[in-house]
């Protein structure tokens, strides 16, 4: 047994070990300084975006799930509760927007979940770096997706006829929040892609979350149609404030109270969401 | 952290030891994966960590790069306590795990990248890096292909080159070579020696002895999260037995016989082979002195009693036992000890 034996191999490698060059690369000039946790989070912000370039398909979710619900909810109550879709889809498409792309928040979880079964991360749990970098990493990716539904939607009330006051500043402020808030609020999915034991699993407990949290809002109809009970959830739940201020800026004004009630829910999911996720990232 | 006046100089004081445990233990539940293992891994060296499936090699690693939280006991590494100061141990190691641990959706180019930038190299140094490695490992023209399409020893190859991107102090392989064809393997443990040579620690774990005895200075055997034996391979095999008889008959009529005579003069256990002209005893030397004298004097005295009881032998050899005798050996003592107990 020699390695000379590698020389008549053909195809998969040609590959002949050679002590000299692995020797040279062995030695290099010298030690770089530690990645800073900025530069740390956006090189796995870099991965997550080359995953989309590898594996398109999963754009896939952020593109044909917000248009299937865009035109659904249009034509399905736009009739019934405003008398006409174009003026329905006025009142409708922040909602709308708002509610795809808190769905879609939940693949950062999946997307935690599989990447554990592989060994990539034990790999970058033994780097020396900024240990929640390679959470906001996921979170940048997503950050690029949940922008790329934002536009879809927007695109799809476009062609419908959504014509919101706010102009294209008050559009581009709406996203900014809705994007913003998406990014703190995924970290209970990442929580849960690293608690979970399977895609299933994280896949249920999403369902779970999401629905009511987005049915039981003003996304579709004024809360003030529904019993008392289920105004008082849907007036604390914080997807009602984030589509109020959604709504709000893209029509051109600006809501105090949801303001505060996205920016202060923000820091919280974040605050708790992110300790809870690092806690379990460590003891894996 | 460590500051620039203690940090290098202190870690030569502090330890010649790359590894040093002391009642290591894992518990996942009811299965105590690791049951108080003690280590102590000389810097410079390939150490072995030998055992079959379920044994709890990876579990250990694990624990040693950071990656499990001891349940129990306490493990250094340079100094420095897995748990107290994680941050001072991973900056001076480098895992490869027992399933790939490099991300299979990306290009070889990629991987490396990523992970040059992760420690720290701008984006030119790491690129540079990255190609520096794919050609020493032989991967140039696969560089720009996802993982997920490489051949195993592909596969082996560039998770072992992410692993040396920054030149570790102290190398974890984690089952190298399990899965590889015959000529992969080679490479590896080239690979591993062209390391080593360049002053890497490297931890190797493994279920073939041969790969532990052609690799490692030292061996631990553990078996159920308990190291049972320890050493260099020879005192391994010197723990076991001095050596071994291999005998052929010409007439396999007379084997039985054989048996008998090898039994009485070696006072050992004998192995009836799968050829039925062969037989092996293990000769067994106590006390001190010059054991190897003693073992080829015992196995010229059987020569003698096989001659006397009128048995034809056709080939007579003493041998070494090969390192597959020592485990068995070792694994069937824990099993007859728990037995007894
Ligand atoms: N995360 C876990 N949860 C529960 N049990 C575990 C876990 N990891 C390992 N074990 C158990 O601990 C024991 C040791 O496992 P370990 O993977 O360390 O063995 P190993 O020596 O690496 O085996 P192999 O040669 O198959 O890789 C096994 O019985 C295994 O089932
Ligand atoms: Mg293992």
């Amino acid at each position: 047994m020699s390695t000379a034996t590698t020389a008549v191999e053909p195809a998969e490698s040609t590959y002949t070990f050679s002590p000299e060059t692995l020797q040279a690369v062995l030695a290099p000039d010298e030690a770089p300084r530690r990645a800073s946790w900025l530069s740390a989070s956006v090189t796995f912000g870099w991965r997550a975006m080359l995953k989309i370039k590898h594996v398109p398909e999963q754009l896939f979710d952020v593109t044909a799930f917000p248009i299937m619900m865009t035109l659904m909810f249009t034509y399905l109550f736009g009739g019934a509760l405003a008398g006409s879709t174009t003026e329905y889809l006025q009142f409708l498409l922040p909602g709308i927007m708002v509610m795809s792309v808190i769905m879609i928040t939940m693949y950062t979880g999946i997307a935690v979940n599989t990447d554990i079964v592989k060994g990539v991360f034990d790999r970058f749990r033994t780097l020396p770096i900024w240990r929640p970098s390679t959470m906001v990493g996921y979170l940048l990716g997503d950050a690029f997706r949940y922008t790329v539904a934002c536009l879809v939607i927007l695109g799809v009330g476009l062609a419908l006829g959504f014509r919101p006051d706010g102009g294209v500043l008050g559009v581009a402020a709406g996203i900014g929040v809705l994007v913003a808030f998406s990014f703190a609020f995924s970290w209970v999915w990442t929580m849960f892609g690293l608690l979970l034991r399977t895609e299933k699993s994280v896949m249920g407990v999403s369902m779970m979350v999401l629905f009511p949290l987005t049915f039981l809002s003003n996304v579709f109809v004024d809360p003030s149609t529904m019993p008392g009970w289920l105004q008082a959830f849907v007036d604390v739940n914080p997807i009602s404030h984030l589509v109020g201020a959604v709504r709000t800026l893209m029509a051109g004004g600006w809501d105090t109270t949801d303001m505060t009630w996205v920016l202060v829910s923000g820091v919280l999911f974040t605050v708790v969401f992110g300790t809870l996720t690092m806690r379990l990232y460590n003891r894996r | 952290m460590s500051s620039p006046l203690c940090g290098m100089k202190k870690e030569d004081i502090v330890s010649a030891m790359a590894i040093e445990t002391r009642g290591l233990v894992k518990v996942f539940g009811k299965t105590r994966a690791v049951d108080g293992i003690d280590l102590a891994v000389p810097a410079g060296t390939v150490y072995g960590v030998l055992g079959p499936n379920g044994a709890g090699k990876t579990t250990a690693v694990r624990m040693l790069a950071t990656l499990l939280r001891p349940d129990g006991g306490d493990a250094r590494v340079f100094g420095h306590d897995v748990l107290r100061e994680p941050d001072e141990v991973r900056r001076r190691v480098s895992l490869t795990g027992q399933y790939a641990s490099v991300d299979e959706d990306l290009t070889g180019l990629e991987n490396l990248i990523l992970l040059a930038r992760l420690l720290g190299y701008d984006k030119r140094a790491a690129r540079r890096r990255a190609e520096q490695l794919l050609a020493a490992f032989g991967l140039t023209e696969a560089a720009g292909r996802q993982v997920k399409n490489y051949s195993g020893g592909m596969r082996r190859r560039l998770d072992i080159a992410a692993s040396i991107l920054n030149t570790p102090k102290l190398l974890f392989l984690d089952e190298p070579t399990t899965g590889l064809d015959p000529r992969s393997r080679n490479q590896v443990w080239d690979i591993v020696r062209a390391v080593v040579s360049h002053g890497t620690t490297v931890l190797l774990t493994t279920q073939y002895l041969d790969e532990a005895d052609r690799l490692a200075s030292r061996i631990a055997v553990i078996d159920r999260g308990k190291v049972i034996a320890e050493g260099t391979p020879g005192d391994l095999k010197a723990s076991v037995g001095a050596g071994a008889v291999h005998v052929r008959l010409r007439d396999p009529g007379q084997r039985t016989e054989a048996e008998w005579v090898l039994s009485r003069s070696l006072g050992g256990h004998v192995v009836l082979e799968a050829d039925p002209v062969a037989l092996t005893a293990r000769v067994s030397v106590n006390g001190n002195g010059d054991s190897d004298r003693r073992t080829a004097e015992q196995a010229a005295a059987a020569l003698n009693a096989l001659a006397e009881a009128g048995i034809t032998v056709d080939d007579f050899s003493l041998g070494q036992p090969s390192l597959d005798e020592v485990f068995l050996a070792l694994t069937d003592r824990t099993v007859d000890e728990e037995k007894n107990a």
